[in-house]
């Protein structure tokens, strides 16, 4: 199966690995691919930050009965509310240059298409590695990115209608954005989950790439193969099992 | 139009309607909590305890439970509930809960010389009521007089006679038929939990995928233990 990749990801990439040295340092040992630059890294936790202050503050609004031992951590209720609307828009602004750093990246391809049709055979692990076509993100992130840049969108219409208040919109429009806000987060909330796990114990070797920016060349023709073959040059499944030969026979690369 | 306050809970709105054969009418009314037996306010309010509906009718704010997001605000029907930014808390006519509790009347009625305001039981102030309507249709003429104790909000316990109930609007804004939007009766009492507990199986999936099908590693993999090479399966 050809490999594609857009010119657009290509370019992203180039300025990644050209200036990332300028914000902070990633070192990258022998045998590992950058992954992340220091400067995505340190929108994804200002992202990651927020969202948490965000999400617990905003647990306390939305079932006190449930959640109200949350709200101590942040002063009390009345505290917490006042606070969470400037969590999210801390959340907003951060997610928001995250927004604009992974946009080419992030942009849907055939190859996603195909990605979304096998992923059932991906998620049950009875594809022991992603299909060939798997760029720098794979179709799961994609969607997963642009449901938070909708979710941000309603966010922010229904957020400014809440945190104005009912005097200025109107009750109906105080109505109808708290249940939208409320749905929006708990997507979001069922996206966490997924997402932690895909990154930590869903697929091992993943975490390091938002800590220490870098991956194993081997996690890169497993999980991201079109990536693995556009910043090395050799064929994943070629490297693969190579690998695997030097692995069976004991010998040393 | 002069509104309620936060630590002004009683107004008296006064409104000169013009009738259609051009008299005018000087309308009074006491605006204040109308204390509904279906409060929005409380329905509205996520925070237990901090909107208390009593046996006796009364609906009040236990401030130290609230946490200032102001739904009770858009839930209200009659604009009544107001924040203050102070304290971060919202606060509205208790109905003098704590006088009521001691058996005595509201500041209000007590303040009250011409006996306009009175305050009882609601069998008898709705029979007081309902005779003053009838005296007003009968010896006044005022075919449409009522009394105003909406029902789509399950009655309240502030109650009014009007010389015209079709048109309660005229009395500053009176609603006739407040109504509590559906997000805060169906979407608080059963969603919110339901769609709640949905998104933590959310939790539960992910470590139950792990304990299933466990966890996708780099390839290739180290060859099993009985000897046995990996597979590999592009």
């Amino acid at each position: 199966m050809p490999v594609s990749t857009s010119s657009a990801v290509e370019r992203f990439d180039h300025k990644a690995r050209e200036s990332f040295e300028s914000v902070g340092h990633t070192t990258v040992y022998r045998g590992e691919l950058l992954r992340h630059p220091v400067y995505t890294r340190v929108l994804h936790w200002m992202v990651a930050l927020f969202f948490f202050l965000a999400l617990f503050t905003g647990f306390a609004i939305y079932l006190p009965w449930l959640f109200r031992w949350f709200t101590p951590f942040f002063g009390g209720g009345p505290l917490s509310r006042v606070m969470h609307p400037w969590f999210g828009v801390g959340f907003l602004f951060f997610f928001g240059l995250q927004a604009l750093n992974w946009f080419q990246p992030m942009i849907w391809t055939a190859a996603d298409s195909r990605w979304m049709r096998d992923m059932k055979k991906i998620i049950s692990g009875e594809a022991k590695m992603d299909p060939p076509d798997t760029g720098f993100f794979n179709a799961g992130q994609k969607v997963q990115f642009w449901e938070i840049v909708g979710g941000c969108v309603a966010y922010l219409i229904t957020g400014i209608i809440l945190w104005v208040g009912a005097r200025t919109f109107g009750r109906i429009a105080v109505a109808i954005s708290y249940v939208v806000h409320d749905i929006s987060a708990l997507i979001m909330l069922g996206g966490i989950f997924i997402h932690i796990y895909e990154s930590t114990f869903g697929q091992p070797g993943t975490f390091q790439s938002m800590i220490r920016g870098a991956v194993s060349e081997a996690w890169a023709w497993t999980f991201h193969p079109a990536w693995y073959k556009q910043v090395t040059g050799r064929d994943p499944q070629q490297a693969c099992e190579e690998a695997h030969r030097q692995m069976t026979t004991g010998s040393k690369p | 139009m002069p509104e309620t306050r936060w630590n002004f809970w009683n107004l008296i709105k006064f409104n000169e309607h013009q009738n259609p054969d051009g008299t005018i009418q000087w309308l009074m009314r006491k605006d204040q909590c109308m204390h509904c037996a279906d409060p929005g306010c409380l329905h509205a309010c996520p925070a237990d305890g901090a909107i208390v509906k009593y046996a006796n009718g009364i609906v009040d704010f236990n401030q130290e439970n609230c946490i200032g997001c102001e739904f009770c605000v858009s839930g209200c029907p009659f604009n009544i509930p107001r924040f203050n930014p102070e304290t971060k808390r919202v606060y509205k006519c208790t109905l003098c809960s704590d006088r009521v509790g001691e058996g005595l009347e509201p500041a209000c009625i007590k303040a009250c010389p011409t006996g306009c305001l009175k305050f009882g039981t609601k069998d008898d102030m709705k029979f007081i009521a309902e005779g003053r309507a009838k005296q007003l249709r009968d010896n006044f003429g005022w075919q449409n007089a009522g009394v105003y104790d909406p029902q789509s909000v399950g009655g309240t316990h502030v109650i009014y006679v009007l010389h015209d109930a079709t048109d309660p609007e005229r009395y500053g804004n009176l609603p006739s038929n407040p109504q509590i939007p559906w997000s805060y009766t169906v979407w608080k009492w059963l969603f919110k939990p339901v769609l709640g507990t949905f998104a933590l199986f959310g939790f539960l999936g992910v470590i139950f995928h792990y304990v299933t099908s466990g966890p996708r590693r780099t390839q290739p993999e180290p060859p099993a233990k009985d000897g046995a090479n990996a597979s590999i399966n592009l």
